[in-house]
């Protein structure tokens, strides 16, 4: 773990890969330091927000050198605690470029579909626009780096993947991931409070749904 | 409280200018959930405001942009202006910045083109009462959330959020300097570039274009050369913070940023500077300055 400067409110911890982000972000949100107004996590990152008038830099250090000592495998890993329910996703598996999907990882459409569905999902970090998450849990074979000419409009549920990722759009905008479906669900409401659904660290299980939007078992 | 039939205390926009939003502190807090924190981008201004007409820190004002701004009140109240220094005229009368300043009603104020910085504020006693969206009426323009940019006709409720009378009567404020030095602490990302690159940033002049907005100051002048050129994953980015795009030219990030950013963060401007930097007309030149001691010297570093 690195702890980077940031300025003079914040500081940037640094980390391995998404995993340890996943369990270091868990232990501080549980456990929010004092004067610290904001916990943002990212890929390989977190940014520590702090308020300078409650809170100190060399304070913070110590501090995230504590919790992260405390992460280093003496404790079991934060989802092997009792986690809420999953968020269930219900997704149509219909989207545009499962055939390129398929050239790209040499699997059939109904095989991509089914990786996606049995992989163990999260939350991970949210970012690009206000609701879109991005979740962690993508099946190795379906790795693919983003599409070489994003979409200049993408519709709201689209649900896509690229890189170690599947995101759910929030609203309508550009995108560059690969879509593999859509689904109904609104994950993003500013009258709804939290406004999001997918918060970092939610568990997250993708469903099949039929072309009427009914949950198949 | 409003009775039936009774209006409440209301602006009307006559003309809101090349650009108005109303805006207050913000939206802290909510930056994991992909929102960025907005509101005024000079807070200085805004708080300045908020001071001379007696409301509370948080209360909302209104953003103006280049001026050109005419309003209507349709009750008496109080006013004060701060920020980008414009020439104001009060039902036909010159009245001055940086003061509170009574309001009769049906009384027209018309704010001029400052001659120098970019945003003014205009604080009115109560604060601007358009609903909140979670928890703020600043308007992000970058995610489109909050109440929309101001338009001809609109009419925006005035609130209570008061504290105490007013009890300042004219605030003492920097002048805007042609050539203004941003005090820059280190960023997250500065091992990328070579060890002197934040000396060299703080050597060189840059000039503000003309694409720069409420999400950043984008800037012209000798490009930044980054030492490790290996995609960075996507991380958090603060207001203030110095990015330094595959062009070179940095951007320093306003009220409106993205929550995360792919580029490197060579450094970060002071949030005491970061008004100065938001005032910077395009063609401006502007420099940075080393701070260290603004951290070093706090107490428990």
């Amino acid at each position: 773990m690195r702890i980077l400067p940031c300025g003079g409110e914040a500081l940037l911890v640094e980390v391995a890969n998404l995993q340890e982000v996943e369990e270091l972000y868990g232990r501080l949100r549980r456990n929010i330091p004092p004067g610290v107004i904001d916990l943002v996590p990212a890929a390989r990152t977190i940014l520590v927000a702090f308020d300078p008038a409650a809170t100190g830099p060399a304070r913070l250090r110590a501090l995230l050198q504590e919790v992260s000592a405390g992460s280093a495998g003496r404790h079991p890993p934060a989802t092997a605690k009792v986690a809420p329910p999953a968020m269930i996703i219900p997704v149509r598996y219909d989207g545009p470029d499962l055939g390129d999907l398929a050239r790209l990882t040499g699997l059939t459409p109904a095989q991509i579909i089914q990786r996606h569905l049995h992989g163990r999902h999260r939350v991970a970090f949210c970012g690009f626009a206000p609701g879109f998450a991005y979740i962690s849990g993508l099946d190795p074979s379906l790795r693919v780096p983003r599409r070489n000419s994003p979409r200049t409009r993408v519709p709201a549920g689209a649900i896509a993947i690229a890189d170690e990722f599947t995101g759910v759009y929030p609203r309508a905008s550009p995108g560059g991931w690969h879509l593999i479906g859509r689904t109904d669900l609104t994950v993003f409401d500013l009258t709804r409070d939290p406004p999001a659904l997918l918060m970092p660290g939610a568990a997250v299980r993708f469903v099949a749904a039929d072309a009427a939007g009914a949950v198949r078992s | 409280m409003t009775g039936p039939g009774e209006r409440a205390d209301e602006i009307a926009i006559v003309v809101p200018g090349p650009f108005a939003t109303v805006q207050d502190l913000g939206r802290p807090g909510l930056a994991h959930l992909g929102i960025t924190r907005s509101g005024a981008v000079d807070r200085h201004s805004l708080r300045l405001a908020n001071r001379l007409v007696g409301n509370v820190p948080s209360a909302a004002a209104i953003e103006v942009t280049y001026g050109g701004l005419i309003v209507r009140f349709s009750h008496p109240g109080m006013i004060a202006v701060t920020g980008a220094p414009c020439p104001l005229e009060l039902a036909g009368h010159q009245i001055g910045m940086y003061a509170p300043v009574d309001v009769q009603a049906g009384a027209l104020l018309r704010v001029g083109v400052p001659a120098q910085g970019v945003r003014t504020y205009l604080g009115i006693r109560g604060g601007v009462d358009v609903p909140a969206v979670l928890g703020s009426r600043s308007r992000d323009t970058l995610a489109g959330i909050g109440p929309e940019p101001l338009v001809a006709g609109a009419r925006l409720p005035l609130g209570r959020e008061m504290s105490d009378p007013p009890t300042v009567d004219l605030a003492p404020h920097a002048r805007y300097v042609d050539q203004p030095k941003l005090r820059v602490l280190a960023g997250p990302r500065a091992d990328w570039f070579d060890a002197a690159a934040l000396a060299d940033l703080c050597a060189k002049v840059y000039e503000v274009t003309a694409d720069s907005d409420r999400v950043g100051v984008r800037l012209r002048g000798p490009a930044m050369h980054r030492r490790i050129t290996a995609e960075l994953p996507s991380e958090a980015v603060v207001a203030g913070g110095i990015q330094i795009p595959p062009s070179g030219q940095p951007v320093i990030f306003l009220a409106d940023h993205p929550v995360t950013g792919g580029y490197p963060v060579l450094g970060v401007v002071a949030a005491a500077d970061l008004p100065l930097a938001a005032q910077c007309r395009p063609g401006q030149r502007l420099r940075f300055r080393p701070a260290r001691g603004l951290v070093n010297a706090r107490p428990d570093d």
